[in-house]
């Protein structure tokens, strides 16, 4: 097979970032020009031009192709050059240095692996050097060199060298961000590029080319669970085939997928390739696929298929760290348009948590709006429930851009975000509140306590025996190590829901009372047990939106008439609402009812849910 | 994932964004080997389909061998092909002779503007790729052009995270360039791979044969004895001549193509 005597060799992305004029360009030039890595036309084109402009030999125009840019002597707009090694071939992004151009910065720096930042040694440390640091650690490039130019301008001094180290090294920690190494160099000289220098006999380490060669490439992100965003839905001919992008796992025919956020579940039936040779039944992290699903309900771009266990997390409400590349300042409770993966949805900035100037990382006063070129902690409310990651976990869904005036004008990535503010949030009536970023997470509880936290919700008519059952059942897990909440709607209201009306609203207001307490002790790890009549259908799917799908356990106690009539009160309504989704349902029909049996029933269901 | 696969699969991810974004959505088909791996990977992105059409901006002055083979792939695969010339300025005898850069403005950018304009196009795919030259390395993969068709490369919206730019004003239209990031080596590794048919002005008759294509007046065959696919992959691996040193046009000027690509020029 011909696919078999194509040889590929491995692509690495690395972006050039620094202070302007810190020698960026020239570098790449000497790369290009020492590796002879350029075309005779190009080495022509740029010894005319620089005769044009009354230059001697000018690197850097090889890649500032623009006149703008030649004749003025600045990179305006990010550029990608081809290089290779022995080892493999490589795109250097050369990104302009200047302030004003830190959009083109970033768009350059946004599609690179590794990054080489680079420092005068004559100047030393500038704004832009930890901006672009900091820019560097929220895209999340982590394989980073520091090359220390124009070392012949400061006759190859080692103690300036060193002192730059200690220096950069202190300010870039704050940012988790620990180069590889820091390279003394001459760019224009071509000293420790690609070939050692005597004049800098002193230093052990690597030049730039075999620093370089020594950056092991990212893994796919195959071994994560499985994220795959619907791009689209085809019915081009009779199939109807779901494509996207896997964004990290894998997918094989046969695999039970659940679509977030409507919770759908079904199997995949077929991955659909064209030409019909190069059908597979398994695709991975990286791919741009198509599917076709087992159950054809109708699907939508924005929706993130995974695996049943491991979904992404789903709200309206996140915090995140941005930074701002538009022409107006991002404020508070303006409607801006936000994208995450293939979803696209209105949000606003419900707070501004801190701001921080990224060129030395102190905290800004003004927590009113971000200006351009700033970086800060936001809390974001977006008007739909989206589907999310934290970032630190999965790179395609944990990031975002903010969109402003037909234009991309802000980038973010998710943080972790508090468990308890997830599903759909309610508008506060003040202004002022700004969710935290917590620092334990429910999973990290629930660990520690051993357990997985649910909301078991109890329901049926008065006498129906949920409470005896409920009462056994908190016991027998508390024997088992479990940690447990027993929240019964009947004693809520001698306290919280005191204020309340025992009528049709009363009763949907203490549903909603008693599912947001639920939510908020599930949320920090805890199993809670919960008692309620809930008789009407909406209520309870109220207090399931509210707890969630997956965390929401629903049993009905069912009981006939006559049996109630004579536990309980005669006169008593027996009006009860059924659901329409499945319910663990149990029936009493003997008025000596053994709870203990229904307990065990109720264990016999939770018990794998829970561990 | 191999790095052709990383670029197909990119390309395809872009495809498919322009196509959800844009009901008015065409091709430019240049019969060359970029635009044709393009029109190959839309196959591959909509199984097996194209659905938006083709567009062939006819100069007139192609070489002929390129009609040809235009003429049998669009009935091979049953595609949709909208030809446009600028007949008008043919009709006046416009040639290279007259300026290089006067006869691509009129018989390439003008009836690119034009087209976009008769047909109401949103968006326009194109296989520029960056490693070409050097306005094209500085662009976008969504890249919008004003009413007029002009670029303003000074002051490029971000682009990250393959978010594109699908939002515009009314008027303007976006170019998008699914090839942006690949290289004439991964073109040619491509075609072999996945057995594309090009056409055969690429490989040696007689001692020459083209490297990149275009209007006869103005594309210049190179020395070489190479007559397969395995023989240019070779070749390039070896080569220190530029793409489009045959390309009249670009040498017209330092600043040539971003003077052509500013005014809406492929």
């Amino acid at each position: 097979m011909t696919e078999l005597a194509v040889k590929i060799r491995e692509k690495l992305n690395i972006v050039v970032v620094g202070h302007v004029d810190h020698g960026k360009s020239t570098l790449i030039g000497r790369l290009l020009f020492d590796t002879n890595s350029l075309s005779s036309g190009a080495i022509e084109k740029v010894k005319k031009i620089s005769a044009q402009n009354g230059k001697p030999f000018e690197y850097a125009y090889l890649l500032d192709a623009f006149e703008e840019e030649q004749k003025q002597g600045i990179t305006i707009d990010t550029t990608n050059i081809n290089f290779s090694t022995e080892k493999r071939d490589y795109v250097i992004i050369d990104a302009p240095g200047h302030k004003e151009f830190l959009k083109n910065m970033i768009s350059g720096a946004s599609s690179a692996e590794a990054a080489l930042l680079m420092i005068d040694a004559n100047e030393g440390i500038q704004e832009q050097s930890r901006r672009h640091g900091y820019i560097l650690s929220l895209l999340g490039i982590k394989k980073v060199f520091v090359i220390v130019n124009k070392m012949d301008l400061i006759g190859y001094s080692e103690a300036v060298y060193n002192d730059i180290m200690r220096n950069f090294n202190k300010f870039l920690s704050n940012l988790n961000i620990y180069p590889i190494e820091y390279i003394p160099v001459s760019a224009f000289n071509g000293e420790n590029i690609t070939i050692r220098s005597d004049n800098l006999a002193w230093y052990k380490g690597v030049t730039v080319i075999e620093a370089l060669d020594l950056i092991q490439k990212d893994p796919e992100a195959e071994d994560k669970p499985l994220r795959f965003s619907i791009q689209d839905v085809y019915k081009f001919d009779t199939r109807r085939i779901i494509a996207g992008r896997i964004e990290a796992g894998t997918l094989k025919v046969g695999d039970e997928i659940t679509i977030s956020p409507s919770g759908k579940t079904t199997k995949v039936k077929t991955i659909e390739n064209w030409p019909h040779e190069h059908d597979k039944n398994y695709v991975s992290a990286g791919m741009s696929v198509g599917i076709t699903v087992e159950d054809e309900f109708f699907n939508k771009r924005g929706e993130v298929i995974s695996h049943n266990h491991n979904k992404p997390q789903k709200s309206n409400l996140f915090n995140a760290n941005i930074f701002w590349m538009g022409k107006n300042p991002l404020v508070k409770g303006k409607t801006y348009k936000l994208k995450l993966t293939t979803q696209e949805v209105e949000c606003e900035v419900f707070s501004i948590n801190r701001v921080i100037d990224s060129s030395n990382l102190t905290a800004a006063e003004d927590f009113t709006a971000v200006n351009r070129n700033e970086v800060a902690e936001v809390t974001i409310k977006t008007r739909e429930v989206v589907c999310f990651d934290e970032f630190a976990e999965y790179r395609g869904t944990g990031r975002f851009v903010i969109v402003e005036d037909y234009n991309v004008s802000g980038g973010g990535i998710v943080l972790k975000t508090d468990d308890t503010l997830k599903n759909r949030i309610l508008e506060p009536k003040s202004k002022s509140l700004k969710p935290r970023t917590r620092l334990v997470t429910r999973e990290q509880k629930e660990k520690k306590l051993g357990q997985k936290a649910k909301v078991i919700w109890l329901t049926g008519l008065t006498g129906c025996g949920k409470n005896e059952i409920a009462v056994k059942l908190e016991k027998k897990l508390f024997e088992l190590g479990k940690t447990l909440c027993y929240l019964d709607s009947a004693n809520l209201r001698f306290s919280i829901s005191s204020d309340l009306e025992f009528n049709e609203s009363g009763v949907y207001e203490q549903t909603r009372r008693i599912a947001e307490i639920a939510n908020q002790f599930m949320n920090n790890g805890i199993i809670t047990i919960v008692t309620s009549i809930s008789r009407y259908k909406k209520a309870r799917e109220s207090a399931k939106e509210i707890i969630g799908t997956d965390d929401y356990l629903e049993f009905h106690i069912e009981v006939t008439e006559a049996v109630l009539k004579k536990r309980w009160d005669s006169s008593q309504e027996c009006y009860y609402e059924k659901s329409d989704y499945p319910v663990r349902s149990m029936y009493i029909d003997d008025p000596n009812f053994n709870a203990d049996e229904k307990v065990d029933l109720i264990m016999e269901s939770i018990k794998d849910i829970l561990q | 994932m191999d790095h052709l696969e990383a670029i197909e699969a990119q390309s395809i991810y872009i495809l498919r964004e322009a196509y959800k974004h844009f009901g008015k959505l065409g091709m430019l088909w240049s019969i060359g080997k970029d635009s044709t791996v393009m029109l190959w990977l839309a196959q591959k992105a909509f199984f097996g389909h194209c659905p938006f059409p083709l567009i062939h901006v006819d100069t007139s002055y192609k070489i002929p061998e390129m009609i040809e083979f235009r003429d049998k792939l669009i009935k091979e695969l049953n595609l949709n092909l909208i030809v446009h010339q600028n007949k008008e300025a043919l009709e006046q005898g416009m040639n290279p002779k007259k300026g290089r850069l006067v006869c691509c403005e009129h018989l390439k950018t003008k009836p690119l503007q034009e087209v976009v304009k008769k047909f109401g196009f949103e968006g326009l795919i194109l296989g520029v790729r960056r490693d070409e030259e050097g306005s094209r390395s500085k662009e976008r993969f969504f890249s919008e052009r004003d009413s007029e068709s002009n670029w303003d490369y000074t002051d490029q919206p971000p682009e990250l995270w393959d978010q594109f730019k699908t939002d515009f004003k009314k008027g303007n239209h976006i170019r998008i360039h699914p090839l942006l990031q690949w290289r004439e080596i991964d073109i040619w590794k491509y075609i072999q791979r996945e057995n594309i048919p090009v056409v055969d002005l690429y490989f040696a008759k007689n001692g020459k044969r083209y490297r990149s294509l275009g209007c006869y007046p103005c594309t210049f065959p190179i020395d070489s004895n190479v007559t397969d696919v395995e023989g240019i992959v070779e070749e390039l691996q070896h080569t220190t001549q530029a793409e489009r040193s045959g390309r009249a046009q670009d040498q017209e000027d330092a600043y040539a193509m971003q003077k052509l690509r500013s005014k809406g020029y492929m």
